[in-house]
């Protein structure tokens, strides 16, 4: 029996499951055992409105956890529990190779070296990190000059993005007196690229861009992008947050100088989230949360730093939940991410399909799978996503409603708010039916003219 | 579905024809408040009458772009409010903070809060509480803007809201 938590590469499965898909044969999706996966998953088992049962197709906000990754964390608490990387007894020896095994673990799903990755709390927090790396650059010595911004010089985003990934590049251009530009959107929700030329440009420093929305599922060419943007001297960095839980991903065929994901999104706990850069830049970026771990030599008169990642992981580390992400990890690649990806494109389809019969609604996005995941939101003619997703509680259905912190992508194509699914392991085709069948009571209950099939 | 215990009839009727609705020339004062995680709202303007000592709402004229809950709530705080003083309509008000914020628990008195008091099944959804104090809210905060104005003696009509981030409030 293999035990959770131990190293594994990519490619290697663990051979004694409980989900027992077998990792994809010959380059062909093989069909995840669906059922199998949901006992993994305590939670599935509970019923929420009207004793109903709950079908939930929230993970955009935040995935359900299997009992692994639960089971994972608890046990480190329970026999490795000590602060890391301190002290000299065997606990901390033992809570230290805990953590350092879980950065490994997680390096190698993303076909990454240990040394390049940095753990924060989340995703949000690790833009952050490179934002306020950049903001501090002017003031940390010659080597971090690089990095830094002022008049004259261009952060390039996009009009898709999250809030997480938009306001501190906004931020950082109000602090140093940066411009902000971004791409547009075309009105299928897929990037506006065909300005590239004149917004990737000699005073770029910076592209963020979504690697993939958490409102229109659309995922940007990143490579191109980064191409075009390395060609001008500019650094890249993607928001991983709804792709590294969704599809393969691998950093050295990215293109992207930094790639940020949260662990609650990916089946692992809240509270641990990761930074991947390449090795060079984090030894040339400054640091941006201080205190101890993260220092060489302290006096009251200045203090030196670590080399990275402990540069950029001060306090004591949140091993615990490191541990969990590590054992996320493991089950995402038992399961196998090219499966995964395959079982949320059917989902998803089959998704657009059923919402498509439905007047009145129309999808915000791609009505394609192609270089689209497996996010749904739809506005509903006459009924607020709100009262939509009213509706669909009371059914024990579980979507989100508003804007999904994408407020102006949401502007951009033309609605206020909408109603949000999204897909992930433990979802089924007959959860997307419920979805379909609520949508219209939801219609039916708000007597709606649009009630009806297409 | 339970569902009819929040959506009594009188708020789908007041979400399907909103009373009051659109926004007013003269006005006081004029607010947008916006709920932000959900892009819920309001444009609402003020107008008040009565002597200085006790001043009246005239007219409460607004634009709400949300959910049913937010919309009718405007609907009927509008309706309920116009014609009475600045002081009953402020015990109303209270009245209907303390109605959301009893989870189910309250008896709501009808003689205060009239067709208000169908919202009590809002009570027992958190996440609805705020759509139906937006307007209630959006309305307080005007209303103190305009006799604000009043004290300062500027004359009526003047858009003291809603430019700038400074003045917009979030509720």
């Amino acid at each position: 029996m293999t035990a959770w938590g131990e190293m594994t590469t990519g490619e290697e499965t663990t051979a004694d499951m409980t989900t027992s898909a077998p990792a994809q044969v010959a380059g062909v999706p093989v069909p995840l055992d669906v059922e199998a996966v949901r006992r993994d998953f305590p939670i599935l088992g509970r019923a929420v409105r009207g004793g109903n049962d709950l079908i939930y197709l929230d993970s955009g906000a935040t995935s359900q956890k299997p009992r692994q990754v639960l089971d994972a964390e608890r046990d480190f608490y329970n026999t490795r529990n000590a602060a890391a990387h301190r002290g000299a007894h065997l606990l901390g020896e033992e809570a230290t190779d805990a953590y350092e095994g879980a950065r490994a673990r997680i390096a190698a799903f993303l076909h990454a070296n240990p040394d390049e990755i940095v753990f924060t709390k989340s995703a949000t927090e690790s833009v952050n990190l490179v934002a306020y790396a950049m903001s501090n650059a002017g003031t940390s010595g010659p080597q971090a000059r690089r990095f830094a911004v002022g008049p004259g010089d261009e952060v390039l985003v996009t009009e898709a993005e999250h809030h997480a990934n938009l306001v501190p590049w906004q931020q950082l251009c109000e602090r140093t007196g940066a411009t902000l530009r971004w791409f547009g959107v075309q009105p299928d929700g897929r990037l506006d690229l065909s300005n590239a030329a004149e917004l990737i440009n000699s005073r770029t420093k910076l592209v963020a861009v979504t690697h993939q929305s958490n409102v229109t599922g659309v995922v940007p060419p990143v490579a191109e992008i980064a191409a075009a943007a390395h060609a001008h001297g500019a650094l890249v960095l993607a928001d991983g947050a709804q792709s590294v839980p969704h599809q393969p991903v691998d950093v050295t065929r990215l293109g992207a100088d930094f790639l940020v994901f949260s662990g609650h999104k990916m089946l692992g706990p809240s509270g641990i989230g990761v930074l991947w850069a390449r090795r060079e830049l984090l030894e040339a970026m400054p640091p941006f949360i201080s205190g101890g771990s993260m220092i060489e030599v302290v006096r009251m008169e200045g203090s030196t730093f670590l080399p990275p990642p402990a540069r950029f992981e001060a306090g004591v580390p949140a091993a615990a939940q490191a541990v969990g992400l590590a054992a996320a990890c493991d089950y995402l690649d038992a399961l196998g991410m090219a499966n995964v990806a395959a079982h949320e494109e059917a989902l998803t389809a089959h998704a657009l399909k059923a919402l498509s019969g439905i007047n009145g609604l129309r999808v915000l996005g791609p009505l394609n799978t192609e270089h689209r995941g497996g996010a749904v939101s739809f506005v509903l003619d006459g009924i607020h996503p709100h009262d939509v997703g009213q509706v669909l509680d009371e059914l024990g259905i579980a979507v989100r409603t508003g804007h999904h912190c994408a407020w102006p992508l949401h502007r951009a194509l033309g609605a206020q708010a909408s109603t949000r699914a999204t897909f992930y392991v433990y979802n089924t085709h007959d959860e997307v039916d419920a979805l379909a069948d609520g949508i219209r009571q939801a219609q039916e209950f708000f007597g709606s003219e649009s009630a009806g099939a297409a | 579905m339970d569902l009819e215990s929040m959506y009594q009839d009188i708020i789908l009727e007041h979400y399907r024809r909103p009373l009051h609705a659109g926004l007013r020339e003269p006005f006081d004062a004029q607010v947008q408040h916006i709920n932000p995680t959900c892009g819920d709202e309001v444009t609402l303007r003020v107008t008040l009458n009565g002597a200085a000592g006790e001043p009246a709402v005239a007219d409460v004229s607004y634009e709400a772009l949300g959910c049913s809950i937010s919309q009718a709530s405007a609907s009927v705080m509008a309706d309920m409010i116009i014609g009475k003083s600045v002081r009953e309509a402020m015990a109303i008000s209270d009245e209907f903070l303390k109605l959301m914020q009893s989870r189910g628990e309250a008896e709501p008195d009808e003689s205060v809060l009239g067709d208000a008091v169908a919202f009590e099944g809002v009570s027992k959804y958190p996440a609805r509480i705020k759509c139906a104090l937006l307007g209630w809210m959006a309305w307080k905060d005007a209303t103190a803007r305009a006799l604000g104005e009043r004290a300062r003696a500027v004359p009526l009509g003047t858009s003291t809201g809603a430019s700038g981030n400074g003045d917009r409030e979030q509720s």
